[in-house]
C-alpha cells in the first residue's frame, strides 16, 4: 500500500482533539440530515397511506382536490354513469369527514371517520390485531388503531363512545394504522360513516373504480371523463402524488425539511472544512517537503482526500448508530422516521461529497505551496 | 573529469515585487560534476539559497539555463519539474524536513513511493540505504525518538535512496554540534566518492571545508571566487 494513504491516517490522528471535533461535527452534521430526511421519507408515505392501501385502479372525486383529505363531495348518482361506461367492473363510495368522537366521560375528541363498502371494493381497516372485520358490518361498529386507546377513552374492543350522538363500538383493533394530523382514524361502514359526518346519503367523497381485468386504465379512465361531469379521474399513483405534492410543498411543510436538511449539509461541511484546512495548514512544511523531493500534485491531493474519506466513513458510521436509535425511538410516533435502504445508501454518498467539498479549501491551499519554501523554514 | 550533473549559465533571480524588488542572483554560473562535493559559501543575503532553489528546480530563473545531467529545464511545468527532481536530485535540509508521524524506514521509502516504487523490493532499499547510513537499528523508531545527528542521517538516506545524481544539502550540519557534523559530511564524502553523484553543500560552517573538492563563494549574487581544495587540508576517505 502506498505510504499516501498511512501518511493521510497518520495526520489525521496526530492531533487527537482535531479529529474528535471533526468527527463530532460530520456526526451532528449527518444526524441533522439523516432526520431531516427521515422525516420527509416518513411524511411522504404517511400522506399517501389510504390511497396506497385503497385496492381501486381509479379515484373518482370532485374537480379541484387537493389531497386524500379533502372536505369536496360529489354526488353518489354519477357511480351509475361510471359503472356504465366499458371496462369499469365495479364503482364503490368512500366517505371521509372529520367528526367528534365523545368519551364515555363526557369530554370530546376529533376524529377522522373513513367509511366504505366493507363488503366489496372500499378502504376496509388493514393489520387487525383485535376483534373481527366482520364484526364491523354489525350497526354502530368501528375499528380503530390501539396506539389512540387512550386519546379516544376505550383500551379494547367492545368498549363504546358516541360519534354525533350515536353509540358507537369498537369490535376491531388495527396497529400502526395513524395519521400525520395526529387526529385518530375511525373506520366504518360508509352509511354510517355519512351519518358521523354529517353528510347527505346522496353525496360520497370519492368513488373508488375497479377496473376489469382486460381493461386498459387509460382508456377507461378517458371514457370516465368524458361520461362524467364536475369531476377529475385520477389513477391511484396521480392521486397519490397530487396529495404529496400538496402536503409537502403547498404547505411548506417539505420545503422546511428540505432546508433543515440543507443547512445540516452546510454547517457539516463547514466544520469539516475547517478541520481539514486547520490540519492542512499545519501540515504544510510536511506537503512542501513532499513536492521538493518530487511527488505529484496528485499525489498530495489524495492525501487530503484520504483524510476527508476516513473522516466520512468514521463519521458516518457514528451518524448511522445515532440514526438507528432515533429511527426506533420514532417508530411508534405520529410522525416516525423512516431510514429505507436507498436514503442510508444516499447519506453515505452525501457524507462522502460532503467531506471531499469539504477538502476544496485544503487543497487550493496545497496547490498554492512554493515548494522552495522547505529551505526557509 | 566526469560530465556535470546539474549546470546553470548565467542565471539571473529577482525576488519580491514593486519598489521591493532586489536582484538576488546577478549572472551566475556554477557546474556540478559527478564524484565531487562542492561547498558553496557566502554570508547571509549573498543568494546562496536562491541559487540552491534554481539548481534544484524548485524555483525558476528570470534568464539563464539549468541543466541537469544535460537536459534544460527551460519551459518545463511544475509537473515536470517535480519529475527530474524525483528522478534526479536528492534534497537535504538543515531542519531535515521528516515526517513526524512516519517512522524512519518509512521516512526513507517516501522518496520511492512519490516515483511509484511501492513493492517489497522499496522497502528492502529503504532499509539498505538505512544500513548505509548507519542507522539500521532505528528503521522503525520515530523522528521524535532520533538525535539531531540520527535525524540528518535519515535525510541523507531519503536523499539518496532513489539514486539521485545530484545531492544538495542546505547547511546540512547547521543544527548539529561539531561531532555529528563532522559525521554528517564524513558521510556525503563517501556519497560524493560515487563518480555518478555530486554533492552541493551550502554552508557557514568553515568546520566542512576539509571535506570539499571544490569551494564557490558568493557574494551579493555574484560568484566572486571558485577554489580547488588544497591537497593536504582534504579529509582522507580512504
Amino acid at each position: 500500500m502506498s505510504l499516501k494513504f498511512r501518511l493521510a491516517s497518520r495526520n489525521l490522528f496526530h492531533d487527537r482533539l482535531r479529529f474528535v471535533a471533526t468527527i463530532v461535527g460530520i456526526i451532528f452534521s449527518i444526524v441533522l440530515v439523516t432526520v431531516q430526511m427521515g422525516l420527509y421519507v416518513g411524511f411522504r408515505r404517511m400522506v399517501t397511506t389510504m390511497i396506497d392501501h385503497s385496492p381501486a385502479a381509479l379515484w373518482i372525486m370532485p374537480v379541484g382536490t387537493k389531497c386524500f383529505e379533502d372536505p369536496s363531495l360529489l354526488d353518489d348518482r354519477q357511480r351509475f354513469r361510471a359503472l356504465a361506461v366499458n371496462g369499469v367492473a365495479e364503482v364503490a363510495p368512500l366517505v371521509i369527514g372529520y367528526a367528534q368522537w365523545r368519551l364515555p366521560g363526557g369530554t370530546t375528541t376529533p376524529v377522522f371517520v373513513v367509511g366504505s363498502d366493507l363488503q366489496q371494493l372500499g378502504l376496509p381497516p388493514w393489520n387487525v390485531v383485535a376483534g373481527r372485520m366482520d364484526d364491523l358490518s354489525v350497526p354502530g361498529a368501528v375499528a380503530i388503531d390501539g396506539t389512540y386507546f387512550q386519546r379516544l377513552g376505550v383500551s379494547g374492543t367492545g368498549e363504546s363512545a358516541e360519534i354525533r350522538d350515536q353509540k358507537v363500538q369498537v369490535v376491531a383493533v388495527t396497529k400502526g394504522i395513524r395519521s400525520f394530523t395526529t387526529t385518530p382514524y375511525v373506520f366504518t361502514d360508509v352509511d354510517r360513516a355519512r351519518a358521523y359526518t354529517g353528510i347527505s346519503p346522496n353525496k360520497a367523497s370519492y368513488l373508488l373504480v375497479r377496473i376489469s381485468p382486460d381493461a386498459d386504465v387509460n382508456t377507461v379512465r378517458r371514457e370516465l371523463r368524458a361520461s362524467l361531469s364536475d369531476v377529475e379521474v385520477l389513477t391511484a399513483s396521480e392521486f397519490a402524488d397530487r396529495s404529496r405534492s400538496f402536503w409537502l410543498f403547498g404547505t411548506g411543510a417539505g420545503a422546511a425539511l428540505f432546508a433543515g436538511a440543507l443547512l445540516g449539509f452546510i454547517v457539516g461541511t463547514v466544520i469539516v472544512a475547517q478541520t481539514l484546512y486547520s490540519s492542512t495548514k499545519d501540515h504544510l512544511n510536511e506537503f512542501a517537503t513532499l513536492r521538493a523531493i518530487g511527488s505529484t500534485g496528485r499525489y498530495i491531493y489524495t492525501v487530503i482526500i484520504w483524510q476527508a474519506l476516513t473522516s466520512a466513513v468514521i463519521g458516518f458510521c457514528g451518524a448511522g448508530a445515532i440514526g438507528a436509535v432515533v429511527v426506533r425511538m420514532t417508530a411508534e410516533s405520529a410522525l416516525p422516521i423512516v431510514m429505507p435502504p436507498a436514503l442510508t445508501c444516499a447519506l453515505f454518498l452525501l457524507t462522502v461529497v460532503m467531506c471531499v467539498a469539504s477538502a476544496i479549501a485544503a487543497i487550493v491551499q496545497v496547490m498554492r505551496i512554493d515548494p522552495a519554501m522547505v529551505f526557509t523554514r | 573529469m566526469t560530465e556535470p550533473v546539474l549546470d546553470a549559465v548565467d542565471i539571473v533571480k529577482f525576488l519580491g515585487h514593486g519598489a521591493s524588488q532586489v536582484q538576488a542572483l546577478k549572472g551566475v554560473s556554477l557546474s556540478l560534476r559527478g564524484g565531487e562535493l562542492v561547498l558553496l559559501m557566502g554570508p547571509s543575503g549573498s543568494g546562496k539559497t536562491t541559487l540552491l532553489s534554481i539548481l534544484g528546480c524548485l524555483m525558476t530563473p528570470a534568464s539563464g539555463i539549468v541543466r541537469i545531467r544535460g537536459q534544460s529545464v527551460a519551459g518545463m511545468d511544475p509537473e515536470a519539474l517535480a519529475k527530474l527532481r524525483r528522478d534526479h536530485i536528492g534534497f537535504i535540509f538543515q531542519s531535515y524536513h521528516l515526517f513526524p508521524t512516519l517512522t524512519a524506514e518509512d521516512n526513507v521509502r517516501l522518496a520511492l513511493d512519490v516515483r511509484g516504487e511501492r513493492s517489497r523490493r522499496a522497502a528492502k532499499a529503504a532499509r539498505d540505504v538505512l544500513a548505509t547510513v548507519g542507522l539500521a537499528h532505528k528503521a522503525k523508531s520515530f523522528p521524535s525518538e532520533l538525535s539531531g545527528g540520527e535525524q540528518q542521517r535519515v535525510a541523507i538516506a531519503r536523499a539518496i535512496v532513489g539514486d539521485a545524481k545530484a545531492i544538495l544539502a542546505d547547511e546540512p550540519t547547521g543544527a548539529l554540534d561539531g561531532k555529528n557534523g563532522q559525521a554528517i559530511m564524513t558521510l556525503l564524502a563517501q556519497i560524493a566518492k560515487d563518480q555518478s553523484r555530486g554533492v552541493l553543500v551550502v554552508t557557514h560552517d568553515p568546520r566542512v571545508i576539509p571535506f570539499a573538492d571544490r569551494i564557490v563563494h558568493i557574494e551579493d549574487g555574484k560568484i566572486v571566487s571558485e577554489e580547488a581544495a588544497v591537497p593536504s587540508q582534504r579529509v582522507s576517505m580512504s
